[in-house]
């Protein structure tokens, strides 16, 4: 996924010269073509996320389009007085393409976990956050963030995912995807959760006999209140899938405009996601995954349980 | 002539802070005090802005990245144009423009919203690198507190300045020695300064700001045209220059409810100064 959204960000920068990539000493040899074909848009900076965030917003106040990359726990705990003050204050159009996001780099411990950037990026008003489920989703998001006014963040899982999003659905930042139409059970999930989402559905409908509707969030702010309205309609259940700490993420968004609807009769509602903690264990990001639960196995498990309690 | 326009000028300044701490009963007067001869040798005669198209493509950027120094930064503004003297009444006030720190988009001509410390030098880096991509050759001005240089961004800016060869970004410290809690020696010292930002890839200079301020002017000229270095000038000034009974006093620095009887005595200092 990393790979192919840096390749549409330089396939945008041959094509206008107004976008400006800032790496914060990525890996060496990244993006070396980039340098190369357009020298004047391409700056690998140094370890210096702060300064490279108030960079990135006096470029763009300057009519700038700049994507940021670097390792999404620097870029929001790290920067977020720069992001809130420098570049949201002022509608920038800054795009913060976070390496990590989620467990992605479970072996390398807690510094490297990105479980609360959501959280940390929606307390920002006016702050877009967009989790693509999957590479070919990725591209489409970057194609659609070179019109995007105002500060984009960018959320990346890991490489070599499954596939799930499809080209007919389209992608409009803002816009949820309807991956299965709503059942009795509707998941609403975002990034890699979406893929565990659809496994989950099959199970429950295979070996329950349960209908499970499927919606892909991958744009946590703007959130598409309509779509999750829409589902509340037609289920009494309705759970949330994410690899980040259930305070804060999308469950939070999701059940925010649940409460708030007008429902007569509102369904159920449950988040999954990592309990309120950082992660303390190394090991592969689908073994911490598996730790917390968030495999399919256990969510297929989870969710059936809690739906016959209410029935 | 010129030195004596020059005294006029910083007076007329100081004397818009008062009014301005009228208004808003507060404000960070010693903070701008200090900076009040470097701002107008900038707005006076160094930047080329147009204060009737403020956003200008080919102008100078300033940016007063210790903005709580802004009571002066608001006075310079207004008297070169970009809005009207009467905006000094709603000094942090809910319906006016000009707050404790300032804002950019309620402000015509400022470059940067700050007061969180150590953001405005970064912004500056990117809108001096924006020139360089964009060939202009418009120059960015940044001032920096003293205080302020104890923040870690500020050297990470001088890091990426230097090696982005910006010539075109000038960083002026204001020395002022003091910072919130005491001297600037005793709470983080910051020595050798001048060394520092030499050591950092900049070109450096010296300014004593009460004797010789208009020293500034010749330097600013054509600063930083014969080199590849971006440029650190450290400005010895004195916090709450300009009124004896404040200089070096803390209790300055910052005031609430600042009344009539204080006001009326930094002004009375002011006009028998000068």
């Amino acid at each position: 996924m990393r790979k192919r959204g840096l390749l549409e960000i330089f396939n945008l920068a041959k094509k206008n010269n107004k976008i400006i990539f800032l790496g914060s000493d990525l890996g060496h040899k990244t993006l070396d073509d980039f340098k190369e074909a357009c020298p004047n848009q391409f700056y690998m900076e140094g370890i210096s996320e702060q300064n490279i965030v108030g960079m990135a917003a006096g470029l763009a106040q300057e009519g700038k389009i700049v994507y940021i990359n670097t390792i999404a726990t620097f870029l929001t705990r790290r920067c977020f007085d720069q992001i809130a003050m420098d570049v949201a204050t002022g509608n920038h159009n800054v795009r913060l393409y976070a390496n990590g996001g989620g467990v992605v780099y479970a072996p390398l411990g807690p510094t490297h976990l990105a479980v609360d950037d959501i959280a940390l990026m929606r307390s920002i008003p006016g702050m877009t956050i967009v989790h693509p489920s999957d590479s070919e989703e990725m591209a489409r998001l970057i194609k659609a963030s070179e019109k995007w006014q105002g500060p984009i963040y960018i959320r990346l899982c890991r490489g070599g995912e499954t596939q799930t999003s499809q080209a007919e659905n389209g992608f409009e930042i803002g816009k949820a995807i309807t991956l299965k139409e709503s059942g009795e059970i509707t998941i609403c999930a975002t990034g890699v959760m979406v893929y565990r989402a659809l496994e989950v559905a099959k199970k429950l409908e295979e070996e329950f006999k349960i209908q499970v509707g499927v919606i892909n969030i991958h744009s946590i702010a703007p959130l598409d209140k309509p779509a999750i309205e829409e589902a509340a309609k037609r289920s009494s259940l309705i759970v949330t899938f994410e690899e980040h700490n259930i305070t804060g993420g999308l469950g939070s968004a999701v059940g925010e405009v649940l409460s708030e609807s007008l429902l007569p009769n509102r369904p159920s509602f449950k988040r999954y996601g990592f309990p309120d903690c950082y992660p303390d264990k190394y090991g592969q990001q689908d073994l911490i995954i598996s730790h917390y639960g968030l495999d399919t196995e256990t969510l297929t498990k989870k969710v059936s349980k809690l739906y016959r309690s209410l029935n | 002539m010129e030195q004596k326009n020059f005294e006029k000028r910083c007076l007329q300044t100081r004397l818009d802070v008062v009014e301005m701490a009228r208004h808003g009963r507060r404000g960070h007067i010693a903070s701008s005090f200090s900076i009040v001869e470097s701002l107008v040798i900038l707005f006076d005669y160094i930047l080329n802005l147009n204060p009737k198209d403020p956003t200008w493509d080919d102008r100078d950027r300033f940016i007063l990245s210790k903005g709580h120094g802004c009571m002066s930064y608001y006075s310079v503004l207004a008297r070169k144009g970009f809005f009207p003297t009467s905006e000094f009444e709603g000094f942090c006030k809910l319906d006016g423009n000009l707050g404790g720190h300032p804002t950019k988009e309620k402000i015509p001509g400022c470059e940067a919203s700050t007061g969180s410390l150590g953001h405005g030098l970064s912004i500056g880096v990117g809108i001096a690198l924006n020139a360089k991509i964009d060939k202009r050759n418009s120059k960015c001005f940044v001032l920096v507190g003293d205080g302020e240089c104890n923040e870690g961004s500020i050297w990470e800016a001088a890091l990426s300045a230097s090696q982005n060869k910006l010539n075109n970004l000038i960083v002026l410290v204001d020395y002022n020695k003091y910072q919130s809690y005491g001297k600037t020696e005793e709470v983080c010292s910051l020595e050798p300064l001048t060394d520092k930002w030499k050591a950092f890839g900049f070109d450096t200079h010296e300014v004593d700001m009460q004797k010789s301020p208009l020293d500034l002017k010749t330097l600013l000229e054509n600063v930083g045209e014969n080199s590849e270095k971006p440029t650190a000038v450290i400005l010895h000034t004195i916090k709450g220059q300009g009124v004896s009974f404040m200089e070096g006093d803390l209790k300055y620095h910052h005031m609430s409810k600042i009344t009539d009887e204080t006001l009326d005595s930094i002004k009375s200092t002011l006009n028998g100064d000068k």
